[in-house]
C-alpha cells in the first residue's frame, strides 16, 4: 500500500512538470513581461524606467526558457521559467504580480470557499440521494416518469439562470437573506444560505437521474431478487440493502471531487461577492496576474492528483477484493 | 457573392459525414436495429423534430454571401463587406427595424422617456412611439389586441390548410410503402397506432412550425421579445444565437473526435509505452482547471488576430474564427473522458476471442482496429457526442459570462444572459432579453437531453438489459 | 425538501425577528453606530502615497495621509487652502544668477522658484507600531527577529504603539522617496523635470540599492539640491523655471509626509511576506486610521485619536446655505468614528443593498438610471416618486474628466495633416452622433464636447463663444448648440474624396479599425452603435477589440487606428488638458499621455507660452486659439464630459460633490438612528411564497403516499 502510494506521488512529478510547462507557454505567448509591467503599474505617466525596474524586481528580466548567455547548467536554470516553477514544487507561491504574498491569500481565502463547498455538497448529495431513493423506489409508476423529466427539465436551465433568479426574488423582492457580501465567524451564515440553496437546486436535475441510474442498477443484481423471494418488504430492501451497497459508487465518486473543493466556484463566489479561491482566480485571469494563475493551475493539478489516489485507495477501503496494483 | 467562414466549411463537412453515416446505417440491418428504437420512441420523435427546426435555422444562417449593393458609377457589380446569411434575408425586416433603445415585447411605445419636441417647438417628456414596432396602428391602446388577434388567426388559417394538405401527402405516401388502404392509414396515424409515432411527430411538427410562421408573421409588425438596448430586435438575436450554440454543440466534438478515438484506441490496443504516453498526455491535459486554459487559449488567439490584422478584415471573419478556436480548445478540454472510456473498451476488446485469432492469423493491426476493434466502440461514441451536446451549449453562457466565450459581437445566448444581468437590475425592469435567451435555449437543450436519453437507452445494452 | 429549507430559515432567523432584518449584512451591534457604509469594487493596487494615482486608492489614503494643502469643500472654483500648513506657500522667482524677482516677471526670465512652505507645529501621527518605543527610549519593533515576527500576521498583532510631532524632515523624506527607483512613483519622471536635484539623487540611489535586493536605505542621509529644511516646521523646494501647476501637486498625496520610523519599520525582512508593507498599512496624520485591512471583504476606516483637529468650512458658494451643507460651520471634524466600505464587485448587489439602506450612497449606473431619475420637459432632473418616498438625495456634477475618441494621426488613412484626413476627420466628427450616445449609454448623464477643456476649468467658455464651429452650429431659438446635419458631413467627404464612403479613385468602400480593449456586457451595444454612425457615411467600421495588453502596446507603437480614451483632471489647470495634444507628448516617439499623437508645431509653441501663464485674459486669448486649431485639425473627436449622479440617503448630510478633494470623509455625517429605523422599515421579510412553496411540496407528496400505501398493501398480501 504505502509502496503503491509512493510511486503514485512520484508518477505525479512529471505531470505537475507538464502542467506547470504548458501553462507557462500558453500565458508567456500570450503576455510578454513588459505587458504585465504596464498592466501592474497603472495607466497614467508609465515610463519604460519603470518598467525595467518592475521586472528586474520580480525577476522578469531573465529569457524565458533558455538564457544564452549563461555558462553551464545556468542555460536552463538561470531563466524565468526555472526560477518560477522550481518554487512550486516546494509549496513557495511567492509574490503576486501585483506584489502579494500568494500563500497567504491562499490561506485566507480557501475558508470562505470551504465554507460554501462542503455545506453545499453535504446539502446536495442528502436531498439527490433521498429524492433518486424515492424516484427509484416508485420505479415504472407515473411518479419515476414524471421525476425523471423534472429532472431533465431543471437540467436543461443554465445554471446562470438559477443564480440570477434566486438573487432577484430570495434576495430583492422576499429580502430573507443579504444579497451579497461574506463575514467571518457566525456570521457568514446568512450569507451562505443563498449561494448553498442555489447550488442545491441547480445540481438537483443531474444529481438525481445520475444517483437514480445507481440504484436501479442495483436493484436489478441478484441479492436484490434473493432478498425480495425471502419475502422481505420493498421499503427494507430499499433502505438496508439497495442505499448500502449503492454507497459504494456513490462515495467514490466523491471522493475524486473532494481535493478540488477547495479550489472554490468560480461563478458562484463572483456572483455572491464571496472572498474565496474561485473568485482570486478570476480576478487573476481579468487581471491577468500570472503568477496567481499559475500558483492555481499548480495547485488545481495537485489537488485532482490527490483526488485520483483517494479514490483508489477508497476502492480498496470498501471492497478488499480491489488489490492496488 | 458566396464566402464559405471556416465554421461554415466544418458545418457542411459534418452534414455530409452525418449524410454518410445514415446512408451506412440504412444498409446494415443490425445497426439499424438500435435507430429502430429511436424511431419508435415518441419523445426522441418530438424532440428530433425540434432539433430539425433549429437544425434548419443554424444550417440557413450559416449559408454566408457578400450582398450586392447598387452600382455606384461605372455599372459594374460592387459587393458590400458586409457578411449576411440567407437566413438574414428571410427575416431582412427584423434587422431594419431597429428603434432606438429598449421597448417591451409587443410595445408600441418606447420603455423610457424620452424629451420629444412638438410641433409646436414645445418639449415634452414622454414614452415616444416606436419607429416601427406597433407603427401600423393609429391608436394602439385600442387597436392592438384586436390587430394581433387577427393577424394570429389569419396565419393560423392559413397555415393550417398548408399543413393539412402536406400531412395528407406524407400519409399517401406510408400508405403506399405499407401497402395499406389510404383512409385506413389515416385512422391508423390518428389513433396513434402506428409503429412509427406518427401522430406525436406532426402534431410536434405542426405545433412548432406554427409558432415559427405566426412569430414570422407577427415580426412584421412588432418587437415580439422587445428589443435591447440599442434597439435591436431581441427575436432576432435569439434566433442568431441557435447557429452558435449549434456550432458550439457539434464541432466541439467534431474536433475532438479524431484524437479521442486514436488516442484511445491505440492506448487500450498498443498498450506498453504508448499507453503509457498517452495516459500522460491526458491526465496532464485533465488535471489543469479547464477554465483556466480556455481562457488562456482565447487570450492567445487574440493576440494572434492582433499581430495579422490584415487576414481578419471583417467582424465576421474574425468572431467566427474566435468561435472556432472556442470550439477547438473546448474540444481539448473535454476529449479526455472519451479517451478514457475507448482505452478500456479496447482493453476489453483486445483479449476477446476473435481478436487474439486475427493477430494469431497475422493481420495488420491497422486492419485489425479498422475492422473489428473500431466498430465495435462506435457506440460509446455515439452516445457520448450526443450526451456532450447539451452541456457544451450549457457551457459557452457560463464561459462568455467570464468573458472567454465567443466574441462580444457574436449574437450568442450566453452573451445576451451576460447583457441581462444588469438590466434586472432596473426597475421597471427588463426582462425579455434574459426571457427570450431562456426559451431558446431551454428549448433546444431540453430536446437535445431527451433525444440523447433515447439514444443512449437504445445504444447501450446494459441498460436496456435493465428496463425488462 | 423544500419544506425542510424553509422549516431551516425559520429556525435561523427566530432569535432575530424584532431586531435589525434579516438580510442586514452587518453585525447587529453597529445598528446604531456612527458609521458610513459604503462601497469600493476593486482592491486598492497601492496605497503608499508616493505610488498610488487612481481614485479608488485615493478613497482610502485621502483620509489618512496630509500633504500640506488641500481644496476648499465648498467653495467654486476650487480654491487651495493650507490643511498642514500654516499658510499659504510663499513662492520666490530667482534669475540664473540668484537674485530676486518681482512676482510679474515673464517666465523667459525665470531661472528658479522656491516654495517655501511652513507647518502648523503640535500635528501628531496616528498610532503606530513604528513609533513605539520602550522605557529607555530605544525603538521596540525596529530590530526584529525571525522568532519575533513569528506570530505576527497583520499590523495589529503588534502590542505596542506610538506617536510622535509631524516635522518638516517627513515631508522632504517623502520627496526623496519620489526619488527612490523602486518605489515606482508614476510621477517621478515628470517631478525630475521640475525639483532641482531629484535626478541625481535617484541615479545614486540606484547605485546603493538594485531592483531585487532591496534592502532598506535611511534617506535621511542622502541629500537632494533642491529640497532643504530650514527649521523643525518649515521647508524649501526649488524648481527650475516657473511651473505655476505645482502648487496644485502639493495638495496630492504624492507630497503627504512620511516618517522615516515607519519606512524603517516595514522595511525590516520578513515583513514583506506576511504583506506587512507601506503599501498596504499606511501611516498618516488624517482624521482617519486604517484598522482592518481586508481587501478581499472590508476595509474599515477608524477615527484617528491623535488628530490635530479641523473645523468645518463656514463659508462656500451662495446657494449652499440654503442647500444645507453650512448647517455645520465651524463643528469639530469628523463627524464619524468608522468607514466600513465592502467590496462590492458586480454593480448589481450593490444597487439593491443601497436601496435596502445598506449604503449611504451610491452612484448611479445606466441601468438603474431610470428607476432613480426622471428628467424633466426642460431637461431639469428629479428623483423618481419611489426615490423621493424613500426620501433620498440627488447631487449632481460635472466632472472635470473627458471622454474623446482619438484618431492616430500618425495613421495613413485617417491620420496626418493634409486636407483630404482632415475633412475625413470633421465628417465623422460631424457624423458620430454624441448627444445619441449620451441619451442612450449614460442616460442624458452627460455635456458634449466642445473643446478637450471641460466646463468649469479655466479656458473653457459657454454658450455660443464656446462651440466648436466644425461640428456645431448656434441654434439661436433653443439657446444652445445644434450638431449640423449629416449632409454637411456627406459634403466633407466628397471634399475628402470619398463620396458615399468610396474612395474616388479605386471604388473601395472606405474600411476603419476600431480598436478597443475586451467586451463587458455591455460593449456589444455600445459597438453595434459606433459601426451605426460610420454607416451615416458609407465607411465601414471595424471592430478589433483586444484585451488590455495588446490595447496599450498597439497605442504605444500607434498601430492603432481610431480609439476611445479618457483623462481625468489631476488638478483645475487648462494645462492638464492641453497637455493632451502637445506634440512632445506623443505616446509614440515619446512614451507620453498624447495618444493620438498630435504635433501641431504652431499648437506646440502656444502650449509653452500659455502653460507659464496666470490665468487671465492673455492666457484665455492664448487658449483660444490653441483650441481653434485643434478644433480645425480635428485629433479627436471630442466626445463628452460625463456629468457625475450621486445619490444618497436622508440620513446622510454634507454630501457635496467635490471633484478635486479626495479628503471629504471628515466632513460627512450621518444619523444612525434615523438609518435603523428606515431599514427596518424598508426590509421587512416577504414570507408568503414560503408557504405556498411548502403547501405545493405537500400537494405533491400526496400521489406519492397513495402509492407508497398501495406497494406496501400489495407486498404484505
Amino acid at each position: 500500500m504505502m509502496a503503491y502510494i509512493l510511486r503514485r506521488i512520484l508518477y505525479a512529478i512529471p505531470i505537475l512538470i507538464g502542467v506547470n510547462v504548458l501553462t507557462f507557454v500558453l500565458f508567456f505567448v500570450v503576455n510578454s513581461p513588459d505587458d504585465m509591467a504596464r498592466m501592474q503599474l497603472g495607466q497614467k505617466r508609465v515610463t519604460e524606467e519603470a518598467i525595467q525596474n518592475w521586472k528586474a524586481e520580480r525577476g522578469y528580466d531573465k529569457p524565458l526558457l533558455w538564457n544564452a548567455e549563461a555558462e553551464g547548467l545556468d542555460k536552463v536554470t538561470d531563466t524565468i521559467f526555472f526560477k518560477k516553477s522550481i518554487r512550486l514544487f516546494l509549496f513557495d507561491f511567492g509574490r503576486s504580480d501585483s506584489g502579494r504574498d500568494i500563500s497567504s491569500d491562499i490561506q485566507q481565502r480557501m475558508w470562505p470557499s470551504l465554507a460554501i463547498a462542503i455545506p453545499g455538497l453535504i446539502v446536495g448529495l442528502l436531498v439527490n440521494i433521498s429524492f433518486a431513493l424515492l424516484i427509484a423506489f416508485f420505479r415504472g409508476t407515473y411518479l419515476d416518469i414524471s421525476g425523471v423529466v423534472l429532472c431533465v427539465i431543471l437540467m436543461s436551465i443554465s445554471s446562470l439562470f438559477y443564480i440570477i433568479a434566486g438573487q432577484y426574488l430570495v434576495g430583492k423582492l422576499m429580502n430573507l437573506v443579504p444579497i451579497s457580501g461574506y463575514d467571518t465567524g457566525f456570521e457568514a451564515i446568512k450569507f451562505l444560505i443563498l449561494p448553498v440553496l442555489v447550488g442545491l437546486v441547480s445540481g438537483i436535475g443531474s444529481g438525481t437521474r445520475w444517483y437514480r441510474t445507481i440504484f436501479l442498477e442495483e436493484i436489478g443484481k441478484d441479492y436484490v431478487r434473493t432478498a425480495r423471494s425471502k419475502g422481505l418488504s420493498e421499503r427494507l430492501i430499499m433502505f438496508r440493502h439497495v442505499l448500502k451497497n449503492a454507497m459504494i459508487p456513490i462515495l467514490t465518486g466523491v471522493v475524486v471531487i473532494l481535493p478540488l473543493l477547495f479550489m472554490g466556484s468560480l461563478i458562484t463566489e463572483s456572483f455572491f461577492g464571496i472572498p474565496g479561491l474561485g473568485s482570486y482566480t478570476l480576478d487573476a485571469i481579468n487581471s491577468q496576474d500570472f503568477a496567481i494563475v499559475r500558483s492555481m493551475v499548480f495547485l488545481g493539478s495537485v489537488l485532482y492528483i490527490i483526488g485520483l489516489l483517494l479514490t483508489d485507495i477508497s476502492y480498496t477501503l470498501v471492497d478488499p477484493r480491489v488489490r492496488l496494483s | 457573392m458566396p464566402i464559405v467562414l471556416w465554421t461554415d466549411a466544418l458545418v457542411f463537412l459534418l452534414l455530409i459525414m452525418v449524410s454518410l453515416f445514415v446512408w451506412h446505417v440504412r444498409r446494415h440491418e443490425h445497426l439499424r436495429r438500435p435507430w429502430r428504437i429511436v424511431l419508435c420512441s415518441p419523445i426522441a420523435m418530438a424532440s428530433a423534430v425540434i432539433l430539425l427546426i433549429y437544425l434548419i435555422i443554424g444550417l440557413l444562417d450559416s449559408l454566408h454571401f457578400h450582398p450586392q449593393i447598387e452600382d455606384l458609377n461605372n455599372g459594374e457589380k460592387q459587393y458590400s463587406t458586409q457578411i449576411k446569411s440567407v437566413f438574414d434575408m428571410l427575416v431582412s425586416h427584423l434587422q431594419e427595424h431597429d428603434e432606438k433603445t429598449y421597448s417591451a415585447p409587443f410595445a408600441a411605445w418606447q420603455y423610457n422617456k424620452e424629451t420629444i419636441e412638438l410641433e409646436d417647438g414645445t418639449m415634452i417628456r414622454d414614452y415616444p412611439r416606436l419607429r416601427f414596432g406597433g407603427a401600423h396602428l393609429r391608436d394602439p391602446d385600442t387597436e392592438k389586441i384586436p390587430d394581433i388577434v387577427s393577424k394570429v388567426l389569419h396565419s393560423t388559417v392559413i397555415w393550417s390548410v398548408i399543413f393539412f394538405l402536406f400531412v395528407m401527402l406524407v400519409i399517401w405516401r406510408i400508405s403506399r410503402r405499407i401497402q395499406r388502404s389510404f383512409p385506413e392509414s389515416i385512422s391508423a396515424v390518428a389513433r396513434g397506432k402506428t409503429e412509427i409515432p406518427w401522430l406525436v411527430i406532426f402534431l410536434t411538427a405542426g405545433i412548432s412550425l406554427w409558432l415559427v410562421i405566426v412569430a414570422w408573421n407577427l415580426s412584421h409588425y412588432y418587437h415580439i421579445f422587445g428589443t435591447d438596448k440599442v434597439g435591436q430586435d431581441v427575436f432576432y438575436q435569439a434566433m442568431k444565437s441557435i447557429r452558435t450554440g449549434l456550432i458550439i454543440g457539434t464541432l466541439t466534438t467534431l474536433v475532438m473526435l479524431p484524437f479521442a478515438i486514436l488516442m484511445g484506441i491505440s492506448a487500450g490496443y498498443f498498450r506498453g509505452w504508448i499507453d503509457d504516453a498517452i495516459q500522460y498526455i491526458y491526465t496532464t491535459l485533465n488535471s489543469i482547471p479547464g477554465v483556466l486554459l480556455i481562457a488562456a487559449a482565447i487570450l492567445m488567439l487574440q493576440v494572434y488576430m492582433a499581430n495579422h490584422a490584415d487576414q481578419f478584415t471583417s467582424l465576421a471573419a474574425r468572431s467566427d474564427m474566435r468561435l472556432l478556436f472556442l470550439c477547438i480548445i473546448l474540444g481539448v478540454t473535454s476529449w479526455t473522458g472519451l479517451c478514457r472510456m475507448l482505452r478500456g473498451e479496447t482493453m476489453k476488446l483486445r483479449e476477446v476471442d476473435y481478436i487474439q485469432a486475427a493477430q494469431a492469423f497475422g493481420v495488420g493491426n491497422f486492419t485489425i482496429i479498422m475492422r473489428h476493434i473500431l466498430p465495435n466502440v462506435m457506440h460509446i461514441v455515439l452516445i457520448s457526442v450526443v450526451l456532450d451536446f447539451s452541456g457544451l451549449v450549457l457551457a459557452e453562457a457560463v464561459l462568455s459570462y467570464i468573458n472567454i466565450g465567443v466574441d462580444p459581437s457574436m449574437n450568442s445566448w450566453g452573451n445576451m444572459i451576460n447583457s441581462a444581468r444588469m438590466e434586472m437590475a432596473r426597475d421597471p425592469v427588463v426582462w425579455w432579453s434574459l426571457a427570450a435567451a431562456f426559451v431558446f435555449m431551454f428549448v433546444l437543450v431540453l430536446a437535445a437531453n431527451l433525444f440523447s436519453d433515447t439514444v443512449r437507452d437504445a445504444f447501450d445494452p446494459r441498460l436496456r438489459g435493465r428496463e425488462e | 425538501m423544500l419544506g425542510r429549507l424553509s422549516l431551516l430559515f425559520l429556525f435561523l432567523f427566530a432569535g432575530g425577528c424584532a431586531e435589525p432584518p434579516w438580510n442586514n449584512p452587518y453585525p447587529a451591534e453597529q445598528d446604531t453606530a456612527s458609521i458610513i457604509y459604503d462601497h469600493f469594487a476593486e482592491r486598492p493596487k497601492h496605497l503608499d502615497p508616493v505610488r498610488s494615482y487612481s481614485s479608488n486608492e485615493y478613497l482610502f489614503i485621502g483620509q489618512i495621509y496630509e500633504p500640506p494643502l488641500q481644496y476648499h469643500f465648498l467653495k467654486r472654483p476650487y480654491e487651495l487652502i493650507p490643511l498642514t500648513a500654516a499658510e499659504m506657500p510663499t513662492v520666490t522667482f530667482l534669475d540664473a544668477a540668484g537674485n530676486v524677482l518681482p512676482e510679474d516677471t515673464s517666465a523667459e526670465k525665470v531661472a528658479w522658484s522656491i516654495y517655501r512652505i511652513t507647518l502648523q507645529p503640535g500635528i501628531k501621527f496616528q498610532p503606530h507600531p513604528a513609533f513605539a518605543r520602550n522605557e529607555q527610549g530605544d525603538f521596540l519593533y525596529h530590530n526584529l527577529t525571525e522568532e519575533d515576527l513569528e506570530d505576527i500576521r497583520t499590523l495589529d498583532d503588534f502590542e505596542q504603539t506610538g506617536t510622535r510631532e509631524l516635522v518638516a524632515d517627513d515631508y522632504v523624506y517623502q520627496i526623496k522617496r519620489m526619488a527612490h527607483p523602486t518605489t515606482h512613483s508614476p510621477i517621478a519622471s515628470l517631478m525630475a523635470e521640475y525639483i532641482v536635484g531629484m535626478r541625481e539623487l535617484s541615479a545614486e540611489l540606484r547605485k546603493q540599492s538594485t531592483p531585487a535586493d532591496k534592502h532598506y536605505i535611511d534617506l535621511r542621509n542622502f541629500s537632494m539640491q533642491g529640497v532643504r529644511v530650514i527649521d523643525r516646521y518649515t521647508y524649501e523646494i526649488k524648481l527650475r523655471g516657473k511651473y505655476p501647476q505645482f502648487i496644485y501637486w502639493l495638495s496630492m498625496s504624492f507630497f503627504a509626509p512620511m516618517p522615516w520610523e515607519a519606512d524603517r519599520f516595514y522595511s525590516q525582512p520578513g515583513m514583506e511576506e506576511k504583506n506587512i508593507t507601506l503599501d498596504w498599512y499606511p501611516v498618516g496624520t488624517g482624521p482617519f486610521m486604517l484598522t482592518e485591512n481586508n481587501p478581499n471583504l472590508r476595509m474599515v476606516l477608524e477615527r484617528n485619536p491623535n488628530f490635530h483637529g479641523e473645523r468645518y468650512p463656514s463659508e462656500g458658494e451662495p446657494e449652499d446655505e440654503e442647500k444645507g451643507f453650512l448647517v455645520d460651520a465651524g463643528k469639530s471634524l469628523p463627524f464619524v468614528e468608522k468607514a466600513i466600505y465592502s467590496l462590492e464587485k458586480e454593480s448589481i448587489p450593490a444597487w439593491n443593498k443601497f436601496l435596502q439602506g445598506y449604503y449611504d450612497t451610491s452612484g448611479i449606473t445606466s441601468d438603474s438610471f431610470d428607476q432613480a431619475v426622471q428628467l424633466g420637459a426642460q431637461g431639469d432632473v428629479q428623483l423618481t416618486e419611489e426615490m423621493q418616498r424613500k426620501g433620498m438625495k440627488l447631487l449632481t456634477a460635472v466632472t472635470t474628466s473627458t471622454y474623446y475618441m482619438g484618431f492616430n494621426m500618425l495613421d495613413d488613412v485617417i491620420g496626418g495633416y493634409s486636407d483630404r484626413a482632415k475633412y475625413l476627420r470633421q465628417a465623422i466628427s460631424i457624423a458620430v452622433d454624441y448627444e445619441e450616445y449620451i441619451s442612450i449609454f449614460a442616460n442624458g448623464r452627460g455635456l458634449p464636447a466642445q473643446g478637450p477643456i471641460p466646463p468649469g476649468i479655466f479656458g473653457s467658455k459657454e454658450g455660443k463663444a464656446g462651440i466648436n464651429p466644425v461640428v456645431y452650429e448656434w441654434d439661436e431659438a433653443r439657446n444652445k448648440p445644434r450638431r449640423k446635419s449629416i449632409e454637411v458631413a456627406r459634403e466633407l467627404m466628397i471634399k475628402a474624396g470619398y463620396p458615399g464612403g468610396r474612395d474616388e479613385k479605386t471604388g473601395k468602400q472606405l474600411i476603419l479599425y476600431f480598436d478597443t480593449t475586451g467586451g463587458g456586457p455591455g460593449s456589444k451595444a455600445l459597438l453595434d452603435w459606433l459601426s451605426k454612425q460610420f454607416r451615416k457615411l458609407g465607411i465601414q467600421l471595424v471592430i478589433r477589440s483586444t484585451d488590455y495588453n495588446r490595447f496599450q502596446e498597439k497605442m504605444l507603437k500607434g498601430t492603432a487606428q481610431i480609439f476611445q480614451w479618457g483623462w481625468n483632471a489631476d488638478y483645475p489647470d487648462p494645462e492638464n488638458f492641453l497637455f493632451l495634444l502637445y506634440g512632445p507628448n506623443g505616446k509614440v516617439e515619446h512614451k507620453g499621455e498624447n495618444a493620438a499623437n498630435y504635433n501641431n508645431p504652431e499648437f506646440n509653441a502656444l502650449f509653452e507660452k500659455m502653460k507659464n501663464m496666470d490665468n487671465g485674459l492673455q492666457r484665455q486669448a492664448v487658449i483660444d486659439k490653441m483650441i481653434a486649431i485643434a478644433r480645425e485639425d480635428a485629433p479627436w473627436l471630442w466626445g463628452w464630459h460625463p456629468v457625475a449622479f450621486s445619490l444618497h440617503h436622508k440620513w446622510y448630510s454634507n454630501a457635496k460633490p467635490n471633484l478635486m478633494a479626495n479628503n471629504t470623509l471628515k466632513y460627512k455625517r450621518v444619523d444612525p438612528v434615523m438609518r435603523s429605523a428606515k431599514r427596518k422599515a424598508w426590509n421587512q421579510p416577504v414570507l408568503w411564497p414560503l408557504k405556498w412553496v411548502v403547501l405545493l411540496f405537500l400537494l405533491f407528496m400526496i400521489p406519492a403516499v397513495l402509492i407508497w400505501w398501495r406497494k406496501e398493501r400489495a407486498t404484505a398480501l
